[in-house]
């Protein structure tokens, strides 16, 4: 099923003919856009790596002021969808936007420019940066604190411990991460558009847009995959040799937390910069929207049947993506190989893709193969899940791997089945996981556009799609109270799950005090994938 | 205590589908099995724009419709991957290359003589399987307080006269100023399309995100004239009837005021052609018509409609000698504004 998307491109190349796939491939054209896109992506990446690790530090091991507070600030530019946001930085920092006007009575009559790949790196790096935060926090948490203690006892200070221990422990969830917002970067077209960035989705965009040459835009397509390919092999690489082991393998300590000293108020002005570009600037603009909206008499246009038709399409999206997401994470996380690789690498083809194309194949699967469930709601869920199972089974997979698999194996020696193991000894522990990873498709399927408004049922509208009509006709009133109803409702699931987490923490420095009782892995499983201790022994 | 989180989420999406499982049926999925026939309707064109004429062919005919609405290239390209399962009865697209390509796909049914006849040949498919609803022409928008018409060139291509260095202002990225620019290299060859805008460019036009800006800027004096669509205009004057700017239409075919078009097609193997070719006869008929002019300000195709009184009569406009469907190469145009440094 997740193949679909590639195995239609391919189709669809090759109706174009042989000649003219490796035309289109081969074109200066196609290298400049590989290497303009290969250079956002790895641009985003690191930015968003070089944001985030400091950041999950700050908001787990430190005494930052109102650290819970930045712990689910910091994760909710995730719910901003990069249509909406990359809207609200135009108008607030294009070079005639808001800012500009603010600063007009100081001389500044025109701001540089953020089209092109600067506007497209900064949203981007900022709405998608919270997939690295998540996993390093995670892991973060769940670093045995005893090797730090070992290094400082060694006599290494505070900063070389971090450099020579900690990081390098981090490096898988760092890894895991990135590899989201890669994928991410390649697949998005709200930002590339709106901050006019020709990457391949833009182009791809534009083929469909311009003349409907639907095996020119599949041929790219077909470099995308590839591009995929190539990205989930370098992650494999970086996560594949090194072990991690942990030597309390149940329950750990809660890991000591280091006083800023006088740097504790700059760090908490540094995360309020942060969340106020990420978070404060697109809500603000929206707010704006609806003030002046409301103002000039705009309807709301926020109904119950909108909300109920996004809640309950993500909701259903988020529990089939977990379901069809937990085998795949079964094999990856117990039977490590070759083969279980291909098939976790397999679930991420619909999520580097842009969505009109996982989408147009769909159609083409729905309506010739089962015109039964075309544009009903069961395809739209469908849809959710091969666009979005890569975050259920990343999710599902860090959860399981925590699981000692001597547990399991206990209850089939005390004469369990394996059916009754499975859902009376792993759920509950993977539960954690699976509510995260959940929490994570849920947020994304609320803000999905393409998918839902060619596959949900003729009529069914969305928040998105209520957002998207509106914009498209510049009615940016009207689109303001679904998009704050959109950006809202599915940030919540997320924020209740990373502050349940903070509220375990101690909230005071408390240097090499050892904490009570196993700590229980929420948040890190909103983290999408990467711990890998060894079997526990 | 720290269960309770967890729980009360669970709960809360457990309530909320089984609140939301039995009304989401009721979008349509199940429609189609449904006893009462319903036409369906892909609709490229948003729908603030196409709820109300909806409701009211609706109110008349008592066909009861449903609309799926998304962006025109989108629907286009569904309706092609749909093949003959579509279930789509009526495509309503934003632009003639869109239609262009579902005719040239033999997706469309042949309409009717009589209902083709309604509209001019230039706005109408040439294989009678389509046919223009509303129309928007490209014009020069120009502050009436610096200039008068006269001081305007008869054609656009005469705007890169060194004359009006630092006066202009043009969007490069907006779709229409593009389709332009695909309809010059069409008429006036690849060379000229690309000399015309190292002309512009030498002129330093402002840039701008939009039409609605250009015309902004215009009326506040930071340009002297721009290129736009001709509603814009119309939209702002509805408001503020003081709006010290006009737009020029370029006279005698010239492809600076090139008309594009909405438009609309019934798809081969519909199962309901009758209510389809009375929905595309509605959207011809006189309420329809002067519902997309008074609410969007584009211009009515059919003739003897009377529309808003300060949009251009459609006869004054001369179309190009182009047909609407060959704008598909906006690759093409695209490589060329990038290669000039436009975009």
């Amino acid at each position: 099923m997740a193949l679909l998307p590639a195995g239609y491109l391919a189709v669809r190349a090759a109706d174009g003919g042989l000649d003219r796939l490796l035309a289109t491939v081969a074109s200066a054209r196609t290298l400049e856009l590989l290497v303009r896109t290969a250079g956002l992506a790895v641009a985003v990446t690191v930015t968003s790596v070089v944001l985030a690790v400091p950041l999950a530090w700050l908001t787990v091991r430190t005494d930052l002021p109102g650290r819970r507070v930045w712990a689910v600030l910091s994760a909710l530019p995730l719910a901003i969808p990069t249509y909406i946001g990359a809207f609200a930085f135009v108008a607030a920092l294009g070079p005639r936007g808001m800012v500009r006007d603010w600063l007009a009575p100081l001389g500044v009559e025109e701001l540089p420019s953020i089209y092109g790949f600067p506007g497209a790196w900064l949203a981007l790096t900022l709405f998608s940066y919270p997939y690295v935060l998540l996993t390093v926090r995670a892991a973060l948490r769940r670093l045995d604190p005893s090797l730090e203690e070992a290094s400082r006892t060694l006599g290494r200070g505070t900063r070389a411990t971090f450099w020579h221990v900690t990081l390098p422990q981090l490096r898988p969830s760092i890894t895991a991460g990135a590899l989201l917002v890669a994928l991410y970067t390649l697949s998005d077209f709200g930002a590339v558009s709106l901050l006019r960035f020709d990457s391949f989705t833009r182009v791809i965009y534009v083929q469909y847009q311009a003349s409907l040459d639907r095996s020119a835009a599949a041929s790219l397509g077909l470099v995308l995959v590839a591009l995929t390919v190539v990205v989930l092999a370098v992650e494999t690489r970086s996560r594949g040799r090194a072990a991690y082991h942990r030597l309390h393998a149940g329950g750990g300590r809660t890991p000591p937390v280091s006083a800023l000293g006088r740097w504790r108020w700059p760090a908490a002005l540094a995360c309020g910069a942060l969340v106020g570009v990420a978070l404060v600037i697109p809500l603000g603009v929206v707010t704006y929207w609806l003030v002046r909206g409301l103002a000039a008499g705009e309807p709301l246009r926020l109904t119950a049947t909108l909300v109920g038709h996004s809640l309950s399409a993500s909701a259903l999206g988020a529990v089939a993506s977990v379901a069809a997401a937990w085998p795949v994470a079964v094999l990856a996380a117990r039977h490590p190989g070759r083969l279980s690789r291909l098939v976790e690498g397999a679930s991420y083809a619909g999520y580097a893709l842009p969505g009109v194309v996982v989408a147009l194949s769909l159609v083409f699967f729905g309506a010739r193969v089962a015109p039964a469930i075309y544009q009903t709601r069961t395809m739209l869920v469908l849809a959710y899940v091969v666009l979005f199972l890569p975050q259920a089974v990343g999710a599902i997979r860090a959860s399981l791997l925590q699981v000692n698999p001597s547990l399991e194996e206990a209850s089939r020696l005390l004469g369990r089945s394996k059916v009754a193991t499975t859902w009376s000894v792993v759920l509950p522990l993977v539960r954690p996981g699976a509510l995260a990873g959940s929490a994570l498709v849920f947020l994304t399927c609320m803000k999905e556009l393409p998918a839902t408004l060619l596959l949900a049922p003729t009529g069914y509208q969305t928040l998105a799609t209520q957002v998207w009509n509106a914009t498209s006709e510049a009615f940016f009133g009207r689109a303001a109270a679904p998009a704050l109803a959109l950006v809202l409702l599915s940030a919540l699931p997320m924020a209740v799950l990373v502050l349940r987490e903070s509220e375990r923490e101690p909230a005071a420095p408390a240097t090499g005090t050892t904490g009570s009782g196993p700590p229980e892995p929420d948040e890190e499983a909103l983290a999408v994938s990467g711990w890998r201790p060894a079997p526990a022994s | 205590m720290t269960r309770r989180p967890l729980v009360s989420l669970l709960v809360t999406v457990t309530v909320l589908l089984a609140a939301c499982g039995g009304s989401g049926g009721d979008g349509g999925g199940d429609a189609a099995s449904e006893a009462a026939p319903t036409l369906t309707v892909y609709s490229g064109r948003s729908e603030e724009l196409v709820r109300p004429v909806i409701e009211q062919f609706e109110g008349e005919t008592g066909v009861p419709v449903q609309v799926r609405y998304g962006a025109t290239a989108e629907m286009a390209g569904a309706i092609l991957e749909e093949g003959d399962n579509s279930p789509a009865d009526v495509f309503f697209a934003q632009d003639a290359g869109a239609l262009g390509a579902l005719s040239s796909e033999g997706r469309f049914a042949q309409l009717d003589a009589g209902t083709l006849e309604q509209v001019d040949p230039q706005f109408r498919s040439v294989n009678g399987d389509w046919v223009g609803v509303s129309g928007r022409a490209r014009v020069a928008v120009y502050n009436t307080a610096l200039l008068n018409e006269g001081a305007l060139p008869d054609s656009i291509l005469d705007f890169t006269d060194p004359s009006w260095k630092g006066r202009l202002g043009w969007a490069p990225t907006n779709g229409s100023f593009q389709a332009f620019v695909t309809a010059l290299r069409v008429i006036e060859g690849e060379t000229r399309a690309r000399e015309w805008l190292e002309g512009i460019q030498a002129n330093e036009p402002k840039v701008y995100g939009g039409n609605t800006a250009i015309v902004q800027a215009v009326a506040a004096g930071e340009i002297d004239a721009g290129f736009v669509n001709h509603y814009y205009l119309h939209r702002v004057k509805a408001e503020n009837p003081d709006f010290p700017a006009a737009n020029h239409l370029f006279p005698d075919g010239d492809v600076g005021s090139l008309v594009n078009v909405a438009g609309v097609g019934i798809l081969e193997g519909s199962d309901q052609p009758d209510e389809a070719r009375q929905l595309v006869e509605f959207l011809l008929s006189e309420p329809a018509q002067q519902y997309f002019s008074a609410e969007t300000f584009e211009i009515p195709l059919v003739d003897g409609v009377a529309a808003d009184p300060s949009l251009p009569p459609l006869e004054t406009l001369q179309q190009p000698d182009l047909d609407l469907a060959q704008l598909s190469d906006l690759e093409g145009t695209l490589r060329l504004l990038t290669e000039v440094g436009v975009i």
